[in-house]
């Protein structure tokens, strides 16, 4: 096994082509998986090896096509069905909620449904009310649905594959944002095995909960923590459900404050879920309370002029994290607030 | 498009003389319909004894289309259903204790206890599944069909669901991607008039006919007599041949009536949703009764053969009760299981 530099969209790649290298079973398809674009190029490649029978492009019909799914899954194949958008996918939650999540405990385990679908989420460049949600909470409180949001590169392959071959429904998650950061990858064929959340930087004072994109944006504000002399730990969901929260109890047990960043809006949220769940069981060991950075309650807005103060980052992550260590007045983030409208330099929109 | 033009196009007349000259299988579909007859006429009669507690639609007057349809399909063929599922799983082969003990909750039931009386399962006799969800199974069905076709199976799957269904969009978008894909997938529509207590002239324009819409999709679809076993064989029987000779998906609307109330075990025509004389023709057309004197005409059965066939439906049917009653419920300790594979 040995490491290559690649941007986390040619991880994505990477991993169906290992995928559907190693297992006749797997199929892809979704609305322009073959086009010349391909997905963002994470799909690039795959109907001119794997041929037109593995590899379609579908009418725009999500709901059929995610049922399509359940039933192929049922009948021995494992299809990933893409989503470029996760917003037009809620039309197929019927199909997910109704017949992938229950399939296996309602028929008493008699069949199982490993499906995998993966939904991209946006950000920035006027994305606006319904091309950027992160419902990822919905997901998650989904009996029976597995949800995985990786944010690095290595873990955007490694967990897909885990993904595909695991015999559940999963809901993968991509943040549009992480499809041109690059990272080490793997380039084991093995197949893994869905792992949990994962201690990115170890600190002492805080701990950091953060997941897909979000879990950038802390590792951008432990840089600005560390010129203000606080140590945080930082941990990278990577699977929101199952959740285990073992790793998160334990980090807060050392640092005795939890901060849980979520890309989703704020009420009904996972943060909250994340926050209910430690305090449960290490609150006397937490000197102040959980807090929470998340997306305003309200659609997501169009106009840089409002996703300005609407988009959480690093600099409010660095905020919450002083305002808990009741220093709050001593840093001005001045020029230091992170991107908010495209994720680096390179990127020209539209998505 | 009329009956004439699609029973050509069907070429179902060879099926149809098949049966009509094989009173051995006449009397296999007979005694499937009165089996599934007894034991929901059971099912109806022990209701009240509040053992059986989830909801129960039951397919009193509509068994044709399930004996006639399944009757052409073999094990390795997957059927998927409805809320109303119990004469589809039977009568493709599903077990009847474990259908009878799933509807009283017990461990041994088809599902485990974790279905109840609309979650039907017997993957061994090839039914997929039936879910509560209208028209939830349609594209299950479209699935399977993609799997055979790409494992290059020569099996066929087959969606049972009624004239509400066609109303759901993911009908829509199912036939389009059926006939697209050319998949090995029969659509059988059990078209009963009613959705709950909302007829069909509410629900869809006058004049428009079901199968007239799924043939706009491109896919041969032909109008039957749901009530009459030998006409839903006969169409099925050819729907099947030829889908598995690579015609792609074919849909099939059977006109039938459900007697008993859309969910439980009374009748409930004192609601005045449906009149008194449509109930009294449709049951003059009871698809079980019909037959069999038909079958008593043609010398196909006597009278005794027809005694001693209810006399062992009885017994088949007290049996699976008895196997049910004597059950053990699921207990604590399976309340999880099987959340995930």
């Amino acid at each position: 096994m040995s490491t290559k530099t690649m941007t986390y969209a040619e991880a994505i790649n990477d991993a169906l082509h290992v995928a559907m290298d190693v297992d006749e079973s797997v199929i892809c398809y979704g609305l322009g998986v073959p086009d010349p674009k391909g997905v963002f190029g994470t799909t690039l490649g795959l109907q001119e090896r794997f041929g037109e029978d593995r590899v379609f492009d579908t009418p725009t019909a999500e709901n059929a096509m995610m049922g399509v799914g359940v039933g192929a899954a049922i009948g021995g194949l494992r299809p990933v069905i893409i989503s470029q958008r996760l917003d037009f996918f809620l039309l197929a939650m019927d199909q997910l909620v109704n017949n992938a999540a229950k399939w296996h405990y309602m028929f008493g385990g008699q069949a199982s449904v490993p499906v995998t679908v993966r939904l991209i989420v946006g950000r920035g460049w006027g994305q606006g009310p319904t091309h950027s949600q992160n419902l990822q909470a919905w997901f998650a409180h989904i009996p029976g649905v597995k949800v995985v949001n990786p944010a690095l590169a290595s873990d955007a392959r490694d967990l897909l594959i885990a993904s595909i071959f695991d015999d559940n429904p999963v809901v993968f998650i991509e943040h549009r944002w992480l499809h041109n950061t690059k990272g080490y990858v793997s380039d084991d064929v093995c197949i893994p095995k869905l792992g949990g959340p994962r201690v990115v930087v170890e600190g002492q004072d805080i701990t950091i909960v953060a997941s897909s994109y979000m879990t950038l944006e802390a590792l951008r504000a432990v840089q600005i923590l560390e010129g203000c002399n606080v140590s945080a730990e930082v941990i990278d969901l990577r699977v929101l459900s199952p959740l285990d929260d073992a790793p998160v109890v334990t980090s807060v047990l050392k640092t005795g404050r939890l901060l849980v960043v979520d890309s989703g809006t704020r009420s009904g949220g996972l943060a909250a879920d994340i926050a209910a769940r430690v305090t449960e069981c290490a609150m006397r060991h937490m000197v102040v309370p959980p807090q929470r950075v998340a997306l305003p309650d309200h659609p997501t807005p169009t106009s840089r002029g409002l996703t300005e103060h609407c988009y959480p980052r690093s600099s409010h992550i660095a905020l919450a994290v002083l305002s808990m260590l009741g220093r709050v007045d001593e840093v001005n983030f001045a020029g230091e607030s992170g991107p908010f409208d495209i994720p680096d330099n390179t990127f020209r929109g539209p998505f | 498009m009329t009956d004439n033009t699609d029973i050509d196009q069907l070429g179902e007349e060879i099926v149809r003389n098949e049966l009509l000259a094989d009173r051995v299988k006449q009397v296999s579909l007979y005694r499937q319909m009165l089996l599934i007859r007894t034991v929901e006429e059971m099912i109806a009669d022990r209701y009240s004894e509040q053992k059986m507690r989830c909801p129960t639609h039951l397919s009193i007057g509509q068994e044709a289309v399930a004996v006639g349809v399944c009757s052409n399909l073999v094990s390795s063929d997957q059927v998927v259903s409805t809320h109303r599922p119990h004469a589809h799983y039977l009568a493709k082969g599903g077990d009847l204790n474990a259908m009878i003990a799933e509807i009283h909750g017990k461990k041994t039931g088809c599902s485990s206890g974790k279905g109840g009386s609309m979650h039907l399962v017997d993957t061994n006799a090839g039914f997929a599944g039936s879910t509560a969800i209208v028209g939830g199974t349609i594209p299950i069905a479209a699935g399977l069909a993609l799997a055979m076709k790409i494992q290059k199976k020569t099996s066929i799957a087959c969606a049972f669901f009624g004239d509400a269904a066609v109303e759901e969009g993911v009908f829509h978008e199912t036939a389009n991607f059926a006939v697209l894909k050319k998949l090995p997938v029969l659509f059988v529509c059990e078209n009963n008039l009613y959705s709950v207590y909302s007829p069909l002239s509410v629900r869809q324009p006058e004049g428009r006919s079901i199968a007239g819409q799924a043939s706009s999709y491109g896919m041969l679809a032909v109008q039957g007599d749901g009530n009459d076993v030998v006409d839903v064989y006969a169409k099925a029987g050819s729907a099947v041949q030829m889908i598995r000779a690579g015609s792609g998906p074919i849909f099939l609307e059977f006109s039938t009536y459900r007697w008993r109330e859309h969910c439980g075990p009374n009748y409930d025509n004192d609601l005045g949703y449906r009149t008194a004389e449509e109930f009294a023709e449709w049951q003059s057309r009871d698809p079980v009764k019909t037959f069999g004197d038909k079958l008593q005409a043609n010398g196909a059965l006597s009278l005794a053969d027809v005694d001693r066939m209810v006399t062992e439906c009885r017994e088949e049917s007290n049996a699976a009760f008895k196997f049910a009653e004597e059950s053990d419920f699921p207990g604590v300790e399976d309340l999880e299981t099987h959340l995930f594979a």
